[in-house]
């Protein structure tokens, strides 16, 4: 019975960050922080560093991993349902909702005319994206040529991104693989 | 139904390949919905303008928003379904073992490599949609080098919004939104 509660507790709690955050991903974790350590002492400080590191290295929507990890934590398998279907359900109903009358909304002259500033400035928004990717990045040769590398395969041809990723996850572990080799030479040699 | 099926698969693929989350998802949703018709090039873009102005996380919003203008409400529910189900399932996996994969040296090591090509998929995107702006007849994609048409407005928008942003670095994206939402209006409606 106390458990069938906890589940309730954490959809609702899953909801409401949901509902109230925008941005989603990074900007939703202080708030579950908040909520889950400061509020309902679920968790610990030390989870939601992990979920952190987690967040980092694996793929996906950085909201659905967190919720997921943190139901986990609490209440097993049932709990990180729980959170996954709350954290995602108000961006569902709410999106629905706009979806029916977006297109409506952007055929009025006004409006249009709005959309054409924002186009404008979403393209701002993801250029300033990169500064923030790259602020983690080791800054050497390496890195400098992947970033070119993926950048200009992805401006003039069509490769589909997926692959690049793929090629991009291959170099990685093709340059640790050299360097380790190059250690060991390095090691018989001296 | 095989719609729904396609609309599940494609946002499986999105959630499972996709790495840092927010805008670092931005060139693999439009290399793979673009080119299959599910949302034009500046729907994408007029689209990510309204999930910065709605809550929730973005990969879900345009999950939503995909699957409901091509297949209606099931549409939307198999999207998102699609795009939530790999972080689902893997995070589950860690949650319940344990997360030393994350630390293996491989794993590590192909961070290396991901995290600078992610960024310049990203900075592609955004110099693609700056220059298809301010040019209209570019299309890089295709090696068109069109310059014939040009933007001067929106030029002089993203540079003001550029300059502003980087300038007051703290200002939220939905403030920044509004005003270019407002500069579009001055400059196309008024002048």
């Amino acid at each position: 019975m106390a458990k069938a509660k906890t589940v309730g507790e954490l959809f609702l709690t899953f909801m409401k960050i949901g509902a109230f955050t925008f941005g989603g991903g990074y900007a939703m974790i202080p708030i579950m922080q908040r909520e889950v350590v400061d509020v309902k002492h679920w968790v610990t400080e030390d989870d939601i560093v992990k979920l952190l590191v987690i967040s980092e290295s694996t793929p996906g929507v950085i909201a659905v991993n967190s919720a997921t990890f943190i139901g986990y934590k609490i209440a097993g398998f049932f709990g990180s349902l729980a959170t996954t279907v709350g954290v995602v359900l108000p961006s569902f109903v709410v999106i629905s909702v706009i979806s029916s009358f977006l297109e409506e909304f952007k055929a009025l002259t006004w409006v249009g005319y709005a959309f054409l500033g924002l186009r404008a400035a979403v393209a701002v928004l993801i250029f300033n994206a990169v500064f923030k990717l790259t602020k983690k990045t080791k800054k050497d040769a390496f890195s400098l040529v992947v970033l070119a590398l993926a950048f200009l395969l992805a401006v003039f041809t069509d490769l589909n991104v997926i692959y690049l990723i793929f090629l991009s996850a291959a170099a990685g572990i093709a340059r640790a693989m050299l360097s380790a080799r190059r250690a060991a030479k390095g090691g018989t040699a001296t | 139904m095989i719609l729904l099926l396609e609309l599940f698969w494609i946002f499986f693929k999105i959630g499972l390949f996709t790495f840092g989350g927010g805008y670092a998802m931005i060139p693999l949703f439009r290399s793979e919905l673009v080119p299959r018709g599910f949302i034009t090039e500046e729907g994408l873009i007029d689209f990510i303008a309204v999930s910065e102005s709605t809550p929730g996380p973005f990969a879900v919003n345009i999950a939503t928003f995909v699957g409901t203008e091509n297949a209606g409400i099931l549409g939307a529910l198999f999207a998102t379904v699609g795009v939530v189900l790999p972080s689902f399932l893997i995070l589950l996996l860690i949650a319940r073992f344990s997360a030393r994969i994350l630390e293996s040296r491989w794993f590590r090591a192909a961070f290396v490599g991901l995290k600078p090509a992610i960024a310049g998929l990203v900075l592609a995107v955004a110099v693609t949609l700056a220059l298809e702006r301010v040019f209209p007849s570019l299309d890089l994609n295709a090696l068109r080098f069109d310059f014939g048409t040009f933007d001067a407005k929106a030029l002089v928008i993203v540079t003001i919004v550029f300059v502003t942003s980087r300038k007051f670095r703290k200002l939220s994206p939905i403030v920044l939104l509004c005003f270019a939402a407002a500069l579009g209006m001055v400059l196309y409606g008024l002048l």
